[in-house]
């Protein structure tokens, strides 16, 4: 099962606006793109027409793991606001 | 400013252990969950021993809604195409009292949540808390978005990642190598199968542990707890360790391939997804442990970096609830005293000195930097199931006697400086 389809079967209500940020100029320096390979619901992609990191916040696991690898600081990670995000129905 | 008693910023189990207490000793508290409701942010294994706790919760532990009592542990250690699996039971432990049961976060964290409100506690949902308010250099309330409340302490217990021990200078930013990310997904079976596919009887469970190639050299492992009619299957793997091999694989693919290794799919088979989740997980010991308090605030479960993997046993949820019902306890001597100064508070480490959680965090100190030995994920995994698919194959030719195979593969795997090297480093888990 595609990690996409996965997520969809998540309880998650969406924020309009995304807790994650992204510092374009750190990302485009960036070779390793360690966000791509950390993030457990595979958000991260890069746009190799704009050269721009793109990062899917709408699936967001919240576990916080992309900001802890990414050790250039490209990445200013908040909690959704209370009203928003993925609500686990399992834990 | 007005000030409660106590907030408490977070409804996990070391939150809600926290509240509890608090409410129990006649205390206003009023505690602040981000999500739906409390245990909805949150993510277990899971698997929860119940000794350490009792005293911690008393009258109250025996009732939780727990899943299953685990009977047998099944260990399986895979290299690529091969797998050996052992399995450790005890008569005892199909006996009460309990030693450790499966759990479900949202169901276990929502019956804590109906015990503190019963207490008194006021449980607020939907509440993220994004700074601290201080008064004379000490915390003294939250801030919600442009709601304040002030506060004679406030308990951080805001889990792994706790932004506000950081904003109270409490520890450094997170760094990799002190965390591992666990991927975790949870499949619908009925009861009656998943008894009869792990024989186990009514309420009995089983806890499944995964080493070697499932985590392709890295630091980490597979887990399977039986729960009541579903089962939680997942991987926990090193930030840094994901970070060198990044390119390589990524962390959906690996838990793809765990998930599809026949070692595995046999025990999920005809089962429904029904969640993926994710979080992470402090694996540094008491190396991560930031300080535990200041003027007018106390630090506890995750948050305070109370997590131990042992390889073999993996522990949090009794260190959360312990060190809440301690940095209650605190609290509520401080809060009687008239004095939440940081002084007042600093008799929380001492409580945690007395009791298991400090202890057990300083005994394991190098049990990160043991594990963190590639070889334990590498080569001995390999060893161990080269040695037994010699010990099992009958080719063409004569076999060798039974003893000079297994000298033959130790020689080409462990017979070495490397192997002693380990075993040194071993010696201080």
């Amino acid at each position: 099962m595609k990690v996409e389809e996965k997520l969809a079967l998540n309880a998650i209500k969406n924020d309009t606006k995304s807790h994650i940020l992204l510092d374009q100029g750190v990302c485009a320096a960036c070779r390793e793109r360690m966000c791509i390979a950390v993030c457990p619901a595979h958000l991260y992609s890069m746009n190799e027409e704009t050269g721009e990191m793109a990062v899917e916040y709408a699936g967001c696991l919240e576990c916080g793991t992309c900001m802890i690898a990414c050790i250039y600081g490209s990445i200013t990670w908040d909690y959704p606001g209370g009203e928003f995000g993925v609500q686990y129905r399992y834990g | 400013m007005d000030k409660i008693d106590a907030i408490v910023v977070g409804g996990g189990l070391a939150g809600l252990s926290a509240a509890y207490r608090l409410a129990d000793a006649g205390k206003q508290v009023i505690l602040l969950e981000r999500g739906d409701a409390p245990g909805s942010k949150n993510v277990t294994g899971g698997r929860i021993y119940v000794d350490p706790i009792r005293p911690y919760l008393p009258g109250i532990i025996d009732s939780a809604p727990f899943e299953r009592h685990v009977v047998r542990e099944m260990i399986t250690v895979l290299d690529e195409g091969s797998a050996l699996q052992f399995e450790y039971g005890n008569e005892k432990w199909k006996k009460e009292p309990f030693m450790s049961h499966t759990v479900l976060r949202a169901k276990l964290d929502g019956w804590l949540a109906e015990q503190a409100t019963a207490k008194g506690a006021f449980i607020i949902p939907r509440k993220k808390v994004d700074e601290l308010l201080y008064e004379d250099g000490q915390v003294a309330g939250i801030r919600s978005g442009t709601e304040e409340i002030g506060a004679h302490v406030v308990i951080a217990a805001d889990g792994a990642l706790s932004f506000l021990t950081q904003k109270a200078g409490l520890r450094q930013p997170h760094r990799p190598e002190n965390l591992a990310v666990a991927v975790k997904e949870i499949y619908q079976l009925d009861e009656k199968t998943i008894e009869e596919r792990f024989g186990l009887g009514s309420d009995e469970g089983l806890a499944g542990l995964f080493m070697g190639s499932v985590t392709r050299g890295m630091f980490g492992g597979g887990f399977l707890y039986t729960n009541r009619d579903t089962l939680s299957v997942g991987l926990v793997v090193g930030i840094d360790s994901l970070i060198h091999g990044a390119g390589n694989i990524d962390a959906p693919g690996l838990m793809e391939g765990f998930t599809g290794r026949p070692e595995v799919e046999r025990w999920i088979r005809g089962g429904e997804l029904r969640e993926y989740s994710a979080h992470v997980i402090s694996e540094a010991g008491i190396g991560a442990v930031p300080k535990l308090y200041r003027g007018g605030m106390l630090v506890a479960g995750d948050a305070a970096g109370f997590a131990l993997n042992l390889g073999l046993t993996v522990r949090g949820m009794e260190f959360a609830i312990a060190s809440g019902v301690m940095a209650a306890d605190t609290a509520v001597m401080a809060l009687n005293g008239n004095d939440v100064s940081e002084a007042s508070l600093s008799s929380y480490e001492k409580r945690l000195r007395e009791s298991f959680v400090l202890p057990d965090m300083e005994t394991f100190r190098h049990s990160r930097e043991v594990l963190d030995r590639q070889r334990f994920f590498t080569v001995y995994p390999r060893f161990m199931c080269e040695l037994f698919d010699e010990l099992f194959t009958v080719g063409d030719r004569p076999k060798e006697g039974l003893y000079k195979t297994a000298k033959r593969v130790a020689k080409k795997y462990v017979l070495n400086m490397e192997t002693l090297k380990d075993l040194l480093a071993a010696r201080r888990l």
